[in-house]
């Protein structure tokens, strides 16, 4: 039996999304080929416990940026289901008491705040949206407050968006996420348009503002030293698909799908340890035509005639109980940890 | 304090200094500004009223421009046939066109706007119907739709009626046949900005696609229809002159400056050129300055040739 | 001392605006030796692109030098006519861009473009250059090479076609390559493969190489030495290992401590607060010191010049003046 408050704030439940990606009827009937679904998200499970973090990781094309919109309704899903706090999504957002509770902060700082737009007023949106607060003054006051809290200047809500830099819109955008006060925001890569210094700037911020007001976060992002800094449990996706989900310091320091250690490899190395890089072989193949069996088996160095066969399902890994592997090598004990994947 | 400021950033602005380092953009807007100006002040500024037929003299007729040797220095373009002052006809037929002008530009503006928003937002069923329409009626040229409009409503209507309403149906007849380059500028427009991350933003906390068409995406598709409408304007302007030459504009009680160049046509051959060249001088000056002005803006806003 | 490949020399780049001229590059001196890699880093707007785009002689316009000078094998190149300048890209520089597109003509085989550049540039018949070319195709690890060659650009996924432009920039045999975010554009597994081919390649070749990233991860494993931009300026060059593991300037030691970490986690990251001043509004004195955690008061009068520091580096910060008087390139 679980109690009411272990109840996840987010999960996902075998959650799909496919895009018909097919040409206009007369040219497909003209070239003579079939409707073509690109499987951006192909069945993923995962949830997250309320006040962690769980990122995704993952290379361009695996899906991650969909699972994001996938959770905040933005898309809905193919088959499977989002429960958000025990609670059905589409059936939580048709709620706007529900709705408050979650929030988004994109990539783009250019493109997320109207270019048309007072700073105070696309930060008082979420708040005029839901009826948070009704008079003018009490509105203001609210817009100040949350751009103090971000790091900025309540005078900076009479200006518009292009008179900032990219870190502080990044700010404003996390303004205008906090100002329905949610408990569950999702970061669709906050900090990969940001130069390094400022990241450092927006990463700090969000750990605080964590630490702060309780919140629950979804963090998709390319980059596994900054996964690292700032997860509870990590998810690493391929092709649609998660391979392997553990928490976070188990998974950096014991990776197990040859994907995960592959991608720790590509890292080029800042400590100058000397350790020489490998880099993994090939390319991502399209989502549209995936491999059969296990998607990374063009890649794998691991992979034998199963593994072309056979699509391996999340299982716990032998010898890192913690850890959810979709790995046929792993089950059969043939992964050979600890050694180099691939010799040099 | 606050003005001051207001006009001391649209100073500072780039448009402003764009604008200031073109020598021909300041010409025209000097030339429309004085075209708009006779135009609107008419009934202040103009010598004569060429409408009061108390004052209208016979004897006064077909005289020449004032520096010719018959001129009369009271008739500075001369005069026509019913001893209408030139200039003040010019000044009265500019206000007629410019009236239609601006008007049938409204009208596809609000129509276009309309139109593309909903296609480019909503997409599916609603952007493919309505962009067939678009389509549809791009292959019909505006002047044959005018025609039709005004065949259909003279038809309809008793003759008084149709010339008490005659204004409308140019406006109308004009107005609707310009909207769909509006609708796909909008639509191309729209798209891009629907899939931004500021209209995302604005999904999530449950915005509504009816407030979020016209609070987000509407500011930012504005731009590229404030230079169609302006390059748009010469072209009804010029849409109404043909109309009103071809004898189913405006009513000659009212005459535009197309009514004008019909008018003066008839007495083009027997030698009294200033009635119909005077006219069609104001139309020219008038049409090019606008299309100059909307030449600019389009370069001016476009942030890739800046 | 060896005599440098690539010299340049004080060169200062403007941008002349309505609102005045904006200094987009000043008094920006370094130099390249045979066969050496130099890693130029910063954030972005700080010039290292212009600094590449300036060498190669392809700055956007209103941009200019506006002084100093370019100097490669000791003959200047910034004041060529353009006619010399394109004979001397290919041949004796080559460029590669973060966006593979900008530099494959759409509208040619990958091998069209390849034989072009070799017969234009080297003394071979289309027939010699075609083998050649897919030799190269070859080297840079294209599958199939002596197929693919027929393809066009766009047939050939990222990753491949930012190889395809490394051995377009590499067929002619240049002495210099300026390579701009090379991998910036690509996934971190093809990254990795991406700096790999570029390393053996200029090693190989004996190529000198400019590498111009704001990523410290693929300067640390590739660069010999590694000069950090800051506002227009170098604010320290030196030895690579020097500079990642001990860099002098506040700035450098910020930028490199910003970096998160990949092997451990961190309560909180090292920050520097604030953001690059605008070109248009550039502090007296130290163009850092509003964001410095170790300023004085000369760092608001005076404007460093890069000074011996730390380890050999040179770096452009009044913390080291006590120890040399100040470097004049």
């Amino acid at each position: 039996m679980r109690k009411p408050d272990s109840t996840p704030m987010l999960e996902t439940i075998d959650v799909a999304r496919h895009f018909d990606v097919s040409r206009p009827l007369v040219q497909r009937l003209l070239a003579r080929e079939g409707r073509r679904v690109l499987r951006a998200v192909d069945g993923i499970s995962f949830a997250i416990e309320k006040g962690t973090t769980l990122s995704l990781v993952g290379e361009s094309g695996c899906g991650k940026s969909t699972v994001a919109r996938l959770v905040v309704g933005l898309y809905g899903p193919t088959h499977g289901s989002v429960v958000f706090d025990g609670q059905d999504l589409a059936q939580a957002r048709a709620n706007s008491e529900q709705r408050r509770r979650m929030q988004m902060i994109f990539q783009d700082p250019y493109a997320s705040l109207n270019p048309r737009w007072r700073v105070r007023d696309i930060v008082a949106e979420p708040i005029r949206a839901f009826g948070l607060t009704q008079s003018a003054a009490e509105i203001d006051a609210r817009v100040g407050e949350l751009l103090t809290q971000v790091g900025l200047s309540p005078l900076d809500g009479q200006k518009f968006p292009h008179e900032f830099s990219g870190g502080q819109r990044q700010r404003i955008s996390i303004a205008r996420a906090l100002s329905s006060n949610p408990e569950f925001l999702v970061c669709d890569e906050p900090t990969s348009a940001l130069d390094v210094s400022v990241q450092a700037q927006i990463l700090n911020l969000m750990k605080d503002l964590q630490a702060r007001l309780g919140l629950t976060y979804l963090f998709i992002s390319h980059n596994l030293a900054v996964v690292r800094q700032v997860s509870d449990r990590v998810g690493v996706m391929y092709l649609g698909r998660l391979v392997e989900l553990a928490p976070a310091e188990t998974l950096f320091n014991t990776p197990r799908h040859p994907y995960t250690r592959a991608l720790m490899e590509a890292i080029p190395d800042l400590e100058m340890t000397g350790r020489q890089r490998i880099p993994v072989g090939g390319e991502v193949p399209s989502p549209i035509d995936p491999p059969s069996g296990c998607p990374f088996h063009p890649r794998c160095p691991l992979a034998n005639d199963r593994c072309i066969a056979e699509r391996p399902e999340m299982i716990t890994a032998r010898g890192t109980a913690e850890t959810l592997v979709a790995c046929h090598a792993v089950e059969e004990g043939r992964d050979r940890v600890g050694e180099p994947l691939i010799a040099a | 304090m606050a003005q001051a400021n207001v006009i001391r950033r649209a100073l500072d602005s780039d448009l402003w200094y764009s604008f200031t380092r073109s020598p021909i953009t300041v010409a025209s807007a000097i030339v429309a500004l004085i075209c708009v100006g006779g135009a609107v002040l008419a009934p202040w500024i103009a010598p004569h009223n060429p409408f009061d037929l108390a004052s209208l003299q016979l004897m006064d007729a077909f005289k020449p421009p004032a520096w010719d040797a018959d001129g009369d220095p009271n008739y500075v373009l001369g005069t026509d046939d019913q001893g209408r002052d030139m200039l003040s006809a010019i000044m009265y037929g500019a206000r007629v066109s410019l009236l239609v002008g601006f008007f049938a530009v409204l009208l596809s503006v609000s129509i276009g706007i309309t139109a593309g928003l909903a296609a480019g937002y909503l997409g599916g069923t609603v952007d493919a119907v309505l962009m067939r329409i678009a389509d549809i009626k791009l292959t019909f040229p505006t002047i044959l739709i005018a025609l039709l409009i005004d065949g259909v409503v003279r038809a309809a209507l008793p003759r008084e009626t149709h010339d008490q309403i005659a204004l409308y149906v140019v406006i109308f007849a004009i107005g609707i046949s310009n909207w769909p380059s509006f609708a796909r500028t909008v639509r191309g427009s729209t798209l891009v900005e629907r899939n931004k991350e500021y209209v995302q933003a604005a999904r999530i906390i449950g915005v509504s696609r009816a407030r979020i068409m016209v609070s987000h995406v509407l500011p930012n598709v504005l731009g590229p229809v404030l230079v169609i409408a302006t390059l748009n304007l010469g072209f009804a302007v010029l849409a109404e002159a043909t109309l009103s030459f071809l004898g189913v504009g405006v009513p000659p009680t009212q005459p535009s400056l197309g009514t004008l160049i019909r008018i003066g046509n008839d007495f083009l051959f027997s030698g009294e050129w200033w009635i119909t060249i005077f006219p069609g001088i104001a139309l020219i000056l008038l049409v090019l300055s606008v299309n100059l002005l909307g030449d600019w803006l389009r370069d001016a806003l476009n942030p890739k040739l800046r | 001392m060896t005599v440098p490949l690539l010299e340049v020399r004080n060169l200062r780049v403007e941008f002349p605006t309505r609102r005045g001229t904006l200094v987009a590059l000043d008094d920006v001196s370094f130099s390249i030796a045979p066969g050496e890699v130099l890693g130029v880093v910063g954030e972005s707007g700080a010039g290292k692109s212009m600094t590449g785009a300036a060498i190669i002689g392809l700055l956007e316009p209103p941009g200019r030098i506006a002084g100093g000078q370019i100097l490669l094998n000791g003959r200047r190149i910034d004041n060529l006519p353009y006619s010399e300048l394109r004979k001397l890209r290919g041949r004796e520089i080559g460029a590669i861009f973060q966006d593979p597109l900008t530099t494959l003509n759409p509208l040619y085989t990958v091998g069209a473009q390849l034989i072009e550049t070799m017969v234009t540039h080297l003394p071979l018949n289309p027939a010699q250059a075609r083998a050649k070319a897919i030799e190269w195709l070859e080297l840079v690890g294209i599958p199939a090479a002596s197929q693919r060659i027929d393809s066009y650009p766009h047939e050939f996924s990222g990753g491949m076609r930012q190889r395809v432009v490394i051995a377009l920039a590499l067929c002619a045999e240049p002495k210099l390559i300026v390579a701009d975010e090379p991998t910036t554009a690509l996934d971190v597994s093809i990254q990795a493969q991406v700096i790999s081919l570029l390393k053996s390649l200029a090693r190989d070749k004996g190529t000198s190489m400019m590498l111009v990233t704001h990523d410290m991860g693929v300067i640390a494993e590739t660069a010999d030495r590694v000069a950090v931009m800051y506002a227009g300026r170098i604010v320290e060059i030196g030895a690579v290992r020097n500079v990642v593991q001990q860099a002098s300037h506040p700035y450098s030691a910020g930028l490199m401590g910003s970096i998160p970490p990949v092997g451990r986690r961190l309560e909180r990251l090292q920050q520097i607060d604030g953001s690059m001043p605008r070109l248009s509004s550039i502090p007296p004195g130290c163009a850092y010191n509003p964001r410095c955690p170790k300023v004085f008061d000369r760092c608001r009068v005076d404007r460093p010049e890069l000074m011996p520091a730390k380890d050999g580096n040179l770096a452009a910060c009044w913390l080291y003046a006590e120890q040399g008087v100040p470097r004049h390139a």
